[in-house]
């Protein structure tokens, strides 16, 4: 059996900002009102995680647990837990109205990693978001240039980011264009 | 002569001399110069010809309101046209070149056009050119052409990048003089986030030259550069402002630089809580005859001159006045030793403090006079002096080489009327200023723009700073909510002016020759005639007068004319100015370039492209490439020697014959759950989809609310509660959003969740005879017809990967849909061509599949469909649920032209020779309509040549089709002739369905 690849196969871009694509992770969308503690507490029950408020991301180890709209949720984890939480969400929720649907492979992930005004800088260039302001903790769903992308910060010096696996060429390019340029602040 | 003096200079470094060239001469300056400065230090004092007149043109102001001295810049991949000289700064090897004049600056042709002026007026486009009409194409045009505009069009691909940033600020302070530092400090002060654009590459605007301020605004510029809050950025203008605080900021990074390196130009984008405008104000010019000599320059501008480079525009300048402020150009050039022989001062009572200083420095000052006539052509040689009241009988000649002129200032408004801020005439200035009650509001209708120092008409620093001080506070205060203290300013007394008196001609009754001798606008050549001329002929309108005339309409869009011209008019109509109005003022403020607003969106980035998961392996295999969105897909494989008809023609008959494989992975992917979901897909599609049972999979249609086919594809029923939807390529999230839509406007009490999960899954179409064969290579088992039959999916491992299979056909073949995770789509993929190898597998492209689908008849969404056809038309009457109370589309597709008996129908066309029928070809009728047009009574909607059948095939919109079926009708071909085709069932291969077994 062959292993799942990424879409452009861990490539990197070395620099002040390095950009890597990383390897196939579990992502689950879930699609129900988060305020239903049903639908929370069967995210709950399976990321270990309690659910972050509005914009809001929890991270832990290799585990994301994203805030994404009031009615949707983003779980990320290590490639291999991603039938035991599809079935752990599935038998969580019960009858309660949601629907879980496994998108691991529907994006692209990557890392920036390099100095905190730098990683700002780079993306201050390409999304419309205040990075000045931005903080870990936060998750912003918005456009890099002319694509949708979400990103957050797991810790200080690093950015984690999310488009759709189609246009991760297009992401790479621009973030490495980007981060090639001057520092701004 | 125009010549750099000895000493002086404020922003120039004597120590660091650069050399550059203009139309190819090689000259001297120092870091710090302008261009503009730069030139006239090497007694350049022409530097342009005029748009229309092509008359001697030199550089009039200092700064970015310069209408003249447009230059192209650079060289190659590097050169812009129409740069403004007083805003570039010079650099070592910078190339400078003049405009609009043929064969050279110092002699053009084009002048010629100054001697029929008088048959050149306003408006003469739309009177002369009027007839004959062949001329406007074949003689004027041309003529006009050659003769008029300004720099040539660059040729090549631009050199540099371009990029963006994001900026979000609690107080933007737009303009970077003592005002607007004093603004910014208190709105720091007071604990806002504060950001100060100045688009000139020093700080202080006019305070270091009128005010002696230098050391105040450095001062001031250190004490923001310590504070955390404060961004500065010099060199970047203010160049629009927008709703919801919005503001393009427009930084130029590199221009000035001899070796260049990143970005050229940044583009701002910035959303500020509070914007102030602290623009400053803009000297006007006076309308004399021959104001337009090079020579004769904003009092401001000469002083400018002297002062920041060294460089005397004259040795004799004549200063000519309606204000006080001309004064300081006068003492200015007398304190740099330069002669000053008169200062011409309009109004009878003569200035005030200035006015004695200039005084007891022996200049000689004649109250109640002005210029009759500039003397001189390529360069002023003197002025004939006047009454300011009469006619313009000339009292006395004075030599001089340059003339200084003040009209009064003008608060720059333009960024406080971007977005709708309110402007009310100030009498005692003889100046429009914003009106403090009328700001541009935000959502909350309360104001975000307020204005500061000379932009809000405040004149006298005595009088700007402290109101600076106060609106940087309020704007402080506006944001976090607290009141906000003041901060000390350095004590200042008013300069004891005299008022301004309004002169908007001079002298005042100036006879005809004069007037049309006094230009207005320099750079589209509009003298005070042409606007009078206009206000005769009935232009009473501004903005009327403005595009009959052209005036304000070149690129410094009328920074120096704007008013005297409003003035001209309103003279002629005998309307007050503030009655007349003004043009309205639109951004960018200054042309910002191409490179700045695509900022990073060039070469690969210039638009994403989606890949498939197989995108690779097809570019490996020779794909001939097609755009479908945003998407690439194979059009076809070509193979050595192959053209693309006989590639098309090797994949249909491979796949007809044994195996063939389609990456359909692009097909949009819809989620659709809950307890509601069979009521909503009910409503989504025309087709009733609650009867469809889990397994199985069955072809929809979706309309518009109109009734018109917008979408179709197969829906798999996952299980109960759940619906997969298959939509078209560019259908995806196109329908995704209409879902959506649906659900949280209309039907938001409806149990049902969406995600479009297009790109979760790679999907191949494994199709043709040997496709079932092909499959349990892999692993498959149990795939027998009657075990999984038509129109079913099942869940099988395939080489290992989890996969599920519809066996669902576009072809007429048999063919399975195996969708997989996109990270292993190009495992399958390559598993597939493997284990077909032995079949002769070939993977097709979009064109093959385009044909099978044509050679059974299915429609395509986009061919047989344009937002005008509903499924009716197209014979899909069978897929419209005569059970459903409603589905949207419904109602609209009972309207009577929705059921009218004569629209076009859906059928088959077969050409009688065989060919292929021209694609949009119309079916012709009798007759012409009105317009003299043939009358038509059907279209092609696609046509393709058959490999299969080997013959054109088509299917088209036909009136009455279907009741006409074996009748000939005529299509019109380009070249004017027609083409006989018979009309058939568009099923044209395999109508018995025997392939699919």
């Amino acid at each position: 059996m062959s292993d799942p690849v990424s879409a452009l196969s861990g490539k990197v871009a070395e620099g002040p900002v390095r950009i890597e694509d990383l390897a196939p992770r579990a992502m689950i969308t879930l699609r129900g009102k988060l305020s239903d503690p049903a639908v929370s507490g069967a995210l709950t029950a399976v990321s270990g995680m309690s659910m972050p408020g509005q914009r809001g991301i929890a991270v832990e180890g290799e585990t994301r647990l994203a805030w994404m709209g009031p009615d949707e949720a983003l779980l990320i984890l290590p490639r291999a837990g991603l039938d035991a939480a599809l079935s752990g969400l599935t038998e969580k929720l019960g009858d309660a109205h949601a629907l879980v649907a496994d998108m691991s492979d529907a994006r692209a992930l990557f890392r920036l990693t390099g100095e905190d005004a730098a990683l700002r800088d780079t993306i201050a260039k390409i999304a419309p978001v205040d990075m000045a302001s931005f903080r870990t903790g936060e998750i912003r769903r918005t456009r890099l240039a002319q694509i949708a992308a979400a990103f957050w910060m797991p810790q200080a010096g690093t950015v984690e980011l999310v488009c759709f696996r189609s246009v991760a060429q297009y992401a790479f390019d621009l973030l490495r264009q980007a981060a090639a340029g001057p520092r701004v602040f | 002569m125009s010549t750099r003096l000895t000493t002086g200079g404020q922003r120039i470094d004597r120590s660091k001399p650069v050399t550059f060239t203009f139309n190819g001469t090689t000259l001297k300056g120092y870091e710090g110069d302008t261009l503009a400065s730069a030139l006239l230090a090497n007694d350049r004092m022409m530097m342009g010809r005029s748009f229309k007149y092509h008359r001697p043109r030199g550089v009039v102001a200092s700064g970015t309101e310069e209408p003249n001295a447009l230059l192209g810049i650079g060289s190659g991949g590097r050169f812009e046209p129409n740069q403004r000289a007083t805003m570039q700064e010079v650099f070592e090897g910078l190339e400078a070149q003049s405009q609009n004049h043929w064969p050279s600056l110092e002699f053009d042709i084009g002048e010629v056009n100054a001697k029929l002026s008088r048959f050149l007026p306003a408006g003469f486009y739309y009177k002369t050119f009027l007839w004959p009409r062949a001329f406007w194409k074949h003689v004027y045009e041309p003529f006009i052409r050659q003769s008029a505009g300004l720099g040539k069009a660059p040729k090549d691909r631009d050199a540099d990048t371009y990029e963006h940033y994001y900026h979000f600020t609690d107080v933007l302070v737009i303009g970077g003089g003592l005002a607007g530092l004093t603004a910014a400090l208190a709105a720091a002060k007071g604990g806002a986030k504060v950001t100060v654009l100045e688009q000139e590459a020093h700080w202080g605007g006019r305070a270091p030259v009128d005010d002696g301020a230098a050391e105040e605004v450095a001062a001031l510029v250190a004490e923001l550069e310590g504070m955390e809050t404060v961004t500065l950025r010099l060199r970047c203008m203010g160049a629009g402002v927008y709703d919801h605080g919005y503001v393009l900021g427009y930084e130029r990074l590199t221009d000035h630089l001899a070796v260049k390196s990143g970005p050229r130009h940044r583009l701002w984008r910035i959303r500020a809580a509070q914007v102030i405008t602290a623009t400053g104000a803009i000297e006007r010019p006076l309308s004399f005859a021959g104001n337009d000599v090079p020579g004769v320059m904003l009092a401001s501008a000469v002083r400018d001159y002297v002062v920041q480079f060294g460089v005397s525009v004259g040795d004799r300048t004549v200063v000519v006045t309606n204000n006080d402020d001309a004064y300081l150009t006068a003492l200015a050039l007398v304190g740099a030793g330069l002669s000053v022989p008169a200062i011409l001062d309009a109004r009878q009572g003569g200035g005030g403090a200035l006015a004695d200083q200039a005084k007891a420095k022996g200049i000689r000052v004649l109250t109640g006079h002005g210029i009759a006539k500039v003397q001189g052509r390529k360069r002023v040689t003197g002025v004939a002096v006047c009454k300011q009241v009469g006619e313009g009988a000339v009292t006395e000649e004075i030599a001089c080489d340059a003339v200084a002129m003040s009209g009064g200032w003008s608060p720059v408004v333009h960024l406080w009327s971007h977005c709708g801020g309110k402007l009310i005439w100030d009498d005692a200035q003889a100046t429009f200023r914003p009106d403090p009650n009328r700001p541009p509001t935000g959502a909350d209708g309360a104001g975000f723009v307020s204005v500061a120092g000379a932009a809000n008409g405040l004149l006298d620093l005595s009088d700007a700073l402290p109101d600076a001080a106060q609106t940087g506070v309020m704007a402080a205060s506006f944001v976090t909510g607290k009141a906000a203290g003041d901060i000390a300013l350095t004590d200042r007394k008013p300069r004891g002016d005299r008022p301004i008196e309004p002169v908007w001609l001079m002298p005042a009754s100036a006879r005809r020759a004069l007037r049309a001798k006094s230009w207005l606008d320099y750079q589209n050549d509009v003298k005070v005639t042409d606007v009078q001329l206009a206000a005769q002929e009935g232009f009473e309108s501004v903005e009327h007068a403005k595009r009959y005339t052209t005036l304000g309409m070149a690129t410094d869009q009328g920074k120096l004319s704007n008013i005297n011209g409003l003035a001209i008019l309103s003279g002629a109509l005998d309307t007050p100015i503030p009655q007349v109005g003004t043009t309205t003022f639109r951004p960018p403020f200054t042309p910002i370039s191409m490179g700045a607003i695509a900022g990073p969106a060039r070469a690969e980035v210039f638009q994403p492209l989606r890949r498939s998961p197989i995108h690779a392996w097809h570019e490996a295999h020779g794909a001939d490439w097609e755009p479908v969105g945003q998407w690439r897909r194979p059009y076809t494989y070509l193979r050595a020697g192959e053209d693309r008809q006989a590639a098309v023609a090797r994949e249909i008959n491979q796949t007809r014959n044994a195996l063939g494989l389609l990456d359909a992975s692009t097909l949009g992917k819809l989620i659709v759950k809950g307890p509601d979901a069979g009521k909503f897909m009910d409503m989504m599609y025309t087709n009733m989809m609650s009867t469809l049972k889990p397994g199985f999979c069955r072809y929809g249609l979706m309309c518009s609310e109109n009734g018109f086919l917008m979408d179709d594809g197969v829906v798999a029923r996952w299980d109960e509660d759940t619906f997969l939807c298959h939509t078209t390529t560019g259908g995806a999230d196109r329908i995704h959003a209409h879902m959506e839509e649906w659900l949280q406007t209309e039907w938001w009490d409806w149990k049902v969740w969406v995600v479009n999960a297009t790109e979760q899954y790679a999907q191949i179409a494994v199709v043709g005879p040997q496709a079932r064969s092909v499959l349990e290579t892999l692993g498959a088992t149990g795939i027998g017809n009657d075990s999984f039959p038509f129109m079913t999916f099942q869940d099988h491992v395939l080489a290992g990967i989890r996969a599920r299979v519809y066996r669902i056909s576009f072809s007429g073949e048999l063919s399975y849909e195996i969708a997989v995770p996109a990270s292993r789509g190009l495992a399958l993929w390559e598993a597939l061509m493997q284990a077909g190898a032995e079949h002769g597998v070939m993977p097709y492209g979009t064109e093959g599949l385009h044909v099978m689908r044509a050679e059974k008849g299915f429609i395509m969404i986009g061919d047989e469909t344009d937002g005008t056809v509903i499924p009716q038309d197209l014979g899909l009457g069978w897929a419209i649920s005569k059970k459903k109370t409603d589905y949207i589309g419904k109602r609209a597709q009972e309207r009577s032209d929705m059921t009218r008996p004569d629209r076009w129908k859906l059928v088959g066309l077969e050409t009688l020779d065989g060919s292929v029928l021209p694609d949009g070809a119309y079916a012709l009728a009798e007759g012409h309509n009105a317009n003299g047009q043939r009358n038509v009574q059907g279209r092609v909607t696609s046509t393709y040549h058959s490999p299969t059948l080997g013959r054109g095939i088509a299917m088209g919109l036909v009136l009455n089709g279907p009741e006409r079926m074996g009748e000939t009708v005529q299509f019109n071909k380009v070249d004017g002739s027609s083409v006989a085709a018979r009309i058939v069932n568009p099923v044209f291969y395999d109508k018995e369905n025997s392939k699919n077994v």
